[in-house]
């Protein structure tokens, strides 16, 4: 009786095609920004509004942040919950729900942002309808995701699904919150908030976007997709189980590291500077936890390229929690803010963290939602990797050095104390910088094209059904 | 209570909350416990196989 209880795949599938999908979609955006950027005289977006960089921009974070990593962790989250509870999801049509509810949101986004209909809070730009809409389908998402944990047939809820638990949790709680908009029309509402609390809160969300949706859920992805691609129980539960702990009530404070020098109240700065710093304790326990899963099967790595991908976007991880503790301390800061620094780092956790924990999952995940043993062509799996590897690498050292040169240069002042540089010649200096940022990036667009490719062409043979070894043949038709 | 008082109570109760985790998930009575949470990943390869058959035949 108990082996007849069957997942729900169809969700799965759904929410992991689109990855994909929206992948495409929201780096060519970020192709496009940046090409933007690098040429801002060339006459394809000169003087049209919805293309300009304004509103584009917007479009670019959010189609990479919820769509794309959206999708990726509702496809992993369903997948990893349903089996590491032994459970069907549970809700029955919710999840359906949660699946054409997100894609109607990422539609409107997609209208709206263009349109210049946007609240202006950085990661939360939508505006009030399309945020009632957000907390209906992420309600649901919480009553499916725990639904199918209350009702799941083993002992343990596996760790896991404590992260994407918490992830689920906390962004319905700072989604809600931050999106206190008094209407005063169907398309422009305005933050409840006032003044200096408006942007504290506004950063309160807009780093836990960072620290629950764009970290604590991938870590989740983490620590079941690392552990069974390489075969083998996560190096230390133990470990995770501090890991989990220590991640979740420390992030939660590092906000205020996104306004120093500003009106915020110093000692809210110096909080959020000392919270930043402890957390490199957490990040590096969680990356040392991922990365030591491979003791004793390093070998894997080197014939393996769905383990490069997961291990290296663990190494990207560990680089960027690292520096950003050292970018909140506040003189760091002090030469870092506002440059395209900023703009590296977050590249170097989206890029090489996210998409590349997410890539990797992915093509785990697909062929055995398909009834594939692999993927239809390991060799461009492989070449996905160094392409966007090499991508990735091109697009964050080009950005450091454009950062580092433009604090440099903002900071400069003559003898007689004027400033030794106008702000146009920083400008000026950075364009060799954006040109390579462009190719980085463009790099990175093709390797999503090749796995689309890719994904097309094993969905495609999953059909027919009759080369594979390891899943019974069907019967009849 | 000076509302100092409580943010120095509030340092050590979470101080004393980490220490006390660290403590339960390195004791030894969790041992057996982790090992049979940490190999869940591993333990339902017949409902994936059961639900990736029962698809191909509808």
């Amino acid at each position: 009786m108990e082996s007849q209880t069957t997942y729900n795949y169809k969700v799965v599938r759904q929410f992991a095609i689109m990855t994909v999908v929206w992948g495409i979609v929201g780096m060519l955006v970020g192709v496009i920004v940046a090409a933007q950027l690098a040429f801002p005289d060339f006459a394809l977006w000169d003087g049209i509004s919805f293309l300009s960089y304004g509103r584009l921009r917007p479009l670019h974070t959010n189609a990479v942040i919820f769509a794309f990593g959206g999708s990726a962790l509702f496809a992993t989250s369903y997948y990893v919950v349903q089996r590491t509870s032994q459970a069907r999801l549970f809700g029955g049509p919710l999840a359906a729900f949660t699946f054409w509810g997100w894609m109607a949101i990422i539609v409107l986004a997609a209208v709206t942002l263009p349109l210049g209909i946007t609240s202006g809070k950085e990661y939360a730009e939508l505006e009030w309808p399309i945020d009632l809409l957000i907390a209906v389908v992420w309600v649901s998402y919480a009553i499916v995701f725990f639904g199918t944990v209350a009702t799941r047939k083993v002992k343990h809820i596996y760790v896991a699904n404590w992260f994407f638990g918490a992830f689920i949790l906390t962004i319905a709680v700072l989604h809600i919150v931050n999106s206190a908009f008094i209407p005063v029309s169907l398309t422009k509402g305005y933050s409840f908030y006032p003044g200096a609390i408006d942007a504290m809160v506004q950063w309160w969300y807009g780093h836990n976007a960072v620290g629950f949706f764009l970290t604590t859920a991938f870590l989740g992805m983490m620590y079941y997709f690392v552990p069974k691609q390489a075969g083998r129980p996560v190096y230390s539960y133990r470990l995770s189980v501090v890991h989990f702990w220590a991640l979740i009530s420390t992030y939660m404070w590092a906000g205020p590291h996104h306004l120093h020098y500003t009106a915020l109240p110093d000692w809210a700065q110096s909080v959020g500077m000392v919270f930043s710093l402890i957390l490199l304790a957490p990040s590096w326990g969680g990356m040392i936890n991922g990365i030591m899963t491979l003791s004793g099967a390093w070998h894997k790595l080197r014939t393996d390229p769905v383990l490069k991908f997961l291990i290296v976007s663990l190494s990207f991880y560990g680089m960027s929690t690292f520096e950003g503790p050292m970018m909140s301390i506040k003189t760091v800061n002090a030469l870092s803010h506002y440059t395209d620094w900023t703009v590296g780092h977050v590249h170097s956790g989206a890029l090489g963290w996210v998409a590349m924990v997410s890539i990797g999952s992915l093509y785990y995940l697909i062929p055995r939602l398909f009834g594939r043993v692999q993927m239809f062509s390991m060799a461009l799996v492989e070449l996905h990797f160094w392409i966007a590897t090499i991508g990735v690498v091109l697009y964050i050292a080009a950005m450091w050095i454009a950062g580092v040169m433009q604090g440099l240069m903002w900071r400069a002042v003559n003898a007689d104390g004027t400033l030794t540089y106008s702000f146009i010649e920083s400008v000026e200096r950075t364009y060799p910088f954006y040109y390579v940022r462009l190719l980085g990036g463009a790099m990175f667009l093709t390797g999503m094209l090749l796995m689309a490719y890719n994904v097309w062409k094993t969905v495609g043979a999953g059909r027919t059904a009759d080369a594979d070894d390891a899943i019974p043949a069907p019967a009849a038709h | 209570m000076d509302i100092n008082d409580i943010r120095a109570w509030q340092t050590a109760i979470l101080l004393i909350s980490f220490v006390g985790i660290i403590f339960w998930a390195y004791s030894k009575r969790r041992k057996s416990s982790f090992d049979e949470a940490a190999n869940l990943p591993f333990a339902d390869e017949e409902r994936h196989q059961a639900t990736i058959k029962k698809e191909n035949l509808s």
